[in-house]
Formats: C-alpha cells, sequence, structure tokens
C-alpha cells in the first residue's frame, strides 16, 4: 500500500458518491485518472484489503431483530479446532477466538447469531453449545438493544 | 422502521458486494436488477437517509494495511450511560459500537491505522471516562461474512 492507495481509502471510507460516474469523482479527488481508481481497488480486492465493496444493511431496519453475541468458555486445547466448527454453521456471521479477561470474562470463543426473534437466536445457540459438548464449561448470549455508532473505519485524512 | 418494496429488497440482497469497477457501475447493477439507473441511485439515497443502510462502498481490512480492529467493552453505569456513549463516540476510532445486555454493557469495535493506535485510543477512552476498557483483540478468526438477507 503507498500513499496514493491510502489517499483511496480517506476518499471512499464515508461511502461511494451516488452520482453516475463515481470513480471519476474519486479520481479527482485523488488526483489520479479514473482507470487508475478502478485498477487500485481491484488490486486492493486481490489482496484482501478490500474485503468487499457494496451496501452494509442495518440488521434491525431489514428484520433481523434480534442480534445475539454467543460466547463460550471453551477448552484451550480444543477452542481451534471447535472454532472452526462453529465458524462452518451456516447462520453464524462472525467467529473469533478471543483471549479471556479473568475473572470478570471467562470466554474465549465468540460467535454472532441473528434472527427475528429472540427465540431464533437461542434455538441456534442451543445448535452450538451441542457441538461443544463438553469442551465448554460456561456461556451467554448477549443480545444488542441498540446500534450507538456504525460508521466504520475512519482513518484520518 | 420504513417499508421497503421489492425492488429495495433485491438491492439490500444483491448488492452487499461485488460491486463492478467499470465506468458507469449503478448502470450495470441497475440493468441486473431490472431498473433504472437513477432509480437505482435514488432509492440507494433514500435507503441510506433512512439507515436502511448504514453505508455504501468498499470495506477496508486495516489489519492487512498494518492497522488493527480490536474489540473492547467496558460496563456503564446506567445513569451515565448516555454520556459515556458520547464520550466513546467521539473517538473516530471508534468504528461501531453497540448496546448489549449484560455487565459489560457497552462493546465497540476499535479501528486504528497502526497497532499501536489501539493502546492510545484505550487509554484515551479510559481516561475520558472514568471506566475500565477491556479488550478483546482476535487471536485467531474462524469465519466473517456478514451479508443477511432482507427479511422484511
Amino acid at each position: 500500500m503507498d500513499e496514493i492507495d491510502r489517499a483511496l481509502i480517506v476518499a471512499t471510507q464515508g461511502g461511494l458518491p451516488l452520482v453516475l460516474r463515481p470513480y471519476e469523482v474519486i479520481a479527482g479527488k485523488v488526483r489520479i485518472s479514473e482507470t487508475e481508481v478502478m485498477t487500485r481497488l481491484k488490486s486492493l480486492l486481490d489482496s484482501g484489503m478490500i474485503r468487499r465493496i457494496g451496501a452494509v444493511p442495518n440488521h434491525y431496519a431489514i428484520g433481523w431483530t434480534a442480534n445475539g453475541m454467543t460466547v463460550w468458555d471453551v477448552a484451550d486445547e480444543q477452542v481451534d479446532r471447535l472454532g472452526a466448527v462453529v465458524g462452518a454453521l451456516s447462520f453464524v456471521t462472525h467467529c473469533y477466538r478471543r483471549p479471556r479477561a479473568l475473572p470478570a470474562w471467562p470466554y474465549n470463543l465468540f460467535a454472532m447469531v441473528h434472527g427475528s426473534s429472540r427465540d431464533e437466536c437461542s434455538a441456534k445457540a442451543e445448535e452450538i453449545r451441542l457441538l461443544l459438548g463438553d469442551a465448554c464449561r460456561a456461556n451467554d448470549i448477549l443480545y444488542s438493544t441498540k446500534i450507538l455508532k456504525k460508521t466504520g473505519l475512519r482513518i484520518g485524512g | 422502521m420504513p417499508e421497503l418494496d421489492a425492488v429495495d429488497r433485491q438491492i439490500i440482497d444483491k448488492l452487499q458486494g461485488e460491486f463492478p469497477l467499470c465506468e458507469r457501475p449503478y448502470a450495470a447493477v441497475a440493468a441486473r436488477l431490472g431498473i433504472s439507473e437513477d432509480d437505482l441511485l435514488m432509492r440507494l439515497e433514500r435507503l441510506l437517509a433512512d439507515k436502511v443502510l448504514t453505508r455504501f462502498g468498499p470495506m477496508f481490512q486495516i489489519e492487512r494495511m498494518g492497522g488493527a480492529f480490536v474489540l473492547a467493552a467496558l460496563a456503564a453505569p446506567e445513569a451515565r450511560y448516555e454520556e459515556v456513549t458520547a464520550l466513546v463516540n467521539a473517538l473516530p476510532q471508534v468504528a461501531h459500537n453497540y448496546r448489549r445486555e449484560h455487565q459489560l454493557n457497552m462493546w465497540f469495535v476499535l479501528a486504528t491505522e497502526t497497532q499501536d493506535g489501539i493502546g492510545a485510543a484505550i487509554s484515551r477512552i479510559e481516561a475520558d471516562t472514568g471506566l475500565a476498557v477491556y479488550a478483546f483483540p482476535k487471536e485467531r478468526e474462524f469465519f466473517v461474512e456478514m451479508k443477511l438477507e432482507a427479511r422484511v
């Protein structure tokens, strides 16, 4: 990544312009050609620096009103194998291993589940619990009750 | 919540990735959806204004560029919840923030351009709020594919 890529991030992190030729508008801001904007975005996508280009919906507004962060205390020697299994479930949108913060926080595996109701989320959590079996010592589900902020990355211009 | 019609739902479902890299990308998407380019642009403007979409554009993986994304949480006393929210949200490094039902009742993601930026942001939040911040950096990512179809 060079200075021009960085300038491209600053120019697009707030979103793409909603105009007929959005890449031309970005090109004007970054002072490169429209073609170069597209080429650079393509290589940022190919290298994984951009995960994807598209719309980010507000879950609540599109009917996913129950959003639960399921958290699990899984035996250290099994968490990587089981994390991969949980991550492969079709209804899990994010799955990570994270450090515990003892004694306040004993959980080391995090998996996000979504539904139209809390019952739907807890049924999904129950599927995860069955998969984890005895390797799981404790678990919880933290429902989100409000989006306080959702702007995404903002680096300085 | 604003009402969505069938075309809005198509836009939400089909436009969560693979936005084309060509001179007239909206025209290309509109053609696929069977609507006009102007209609697509107007609908995207409306969906963003109504906060059905929170943004439209590239999603960056700052970690691949030397930066960091870290999940963090704090326990805000109920009486101070709004004040603490304002203090936390004031930092541009706070990319997302959710209220959750738990003793740790505020969960946010810090996104910074450098690894050092995370520690600095956490210190700043602790100083501004007087509350302890718990950091949960990811040690391993098993799966991330945040694509949910419209259900309404």
